[in-house]
């Protein structure tokens, strides 16, 4: 079976699994774990649209 | 407190205690977090880090063997090796059962590639969660 992603998905799914792992390995608290998840699964986001809109102006 | 004088104050303890969580963090990825009695956090480390890794053979990802040459091949073949070989009883399997692929060109193996290195070290993080637990550094 294969998988056939965009950068888009594959990014995605890359900071998803990322985020998991990071959010529960680095805190002491399940608070404290789900809120680092998501602020480095907003940081993967953040950096995967603003690299991907300096991509489109750098290649116009 | 500066760095040196934390460490004195906190030896290694006693392999027995941390030895079988790590070695089987290793083997399954979030096993060792089942074995000190944190099945929350192992399933979700289990299901993270196998799905990474299940995702990227499925994109065709390559695994690294290690090579020796000019320093950018050394670092990148040994230290992808590295990350690899992290991801435990996944990586023994694919390499037993022939699931490792060639290098190919394409933005989707690229990808896979890195979802299996990211996949080992993101394994060696939760071993090293898994012996601060063990050790009772952490809760």
């Amino acid at each position: 079976m294969k998988m056939n992603l965009s950068h888009f998905e594959a990014a995605f799914l890359f900071a998803l699994f990322t985020s998991v792992v990071l959010g529960v390995v680095t805190r002491n608290n399940d608070r404290d774990r789900l809120h680092y998840g998501i602020y480095t699964f907003l940081c993967f986001a953040v950096a995967l649209f603003g690299l991907g809109w300096l991509m489109y102006f750098g290649h116009r | 407190m500066t760095a040196k004088d934390k460490e004195q104050k906190s030896p290694l303890p006693p392999l027995g205690t941390w030895v079988p969580a790590v070695a089987l963090g290793w083997l399954i990825p979030g096993g060792g977090h089942f074995l000190l009695k944190r099945p929350g956090r192992g399933i979700l480390l289990f299901l993270s880090i196998s799905g990474m890794f299940v995702c990227g053979l499925m994109m065709g990802g390559y695994m690294f063997q290690p090579q020796v040459g000019d320093l950018l091949t050394t670092l990148i073949n040994t230290g992808g090796f590295i990350g690899n070989l992290c991801g435990g009883l996944l990586y023994l399997m694919t390499v037993a059962f022939g699931y490792s692929q060639v290098d190919t060109p394409g933005h989707v193996h690229d990808y896979g590639t890195k979802f299996l290195v990211t996949a080992g070290l993101l394994n060696l993080l939760a071993m090293v969660d898994a012996f601060e637990i063990a050790a009772r550094r952490k809760d």
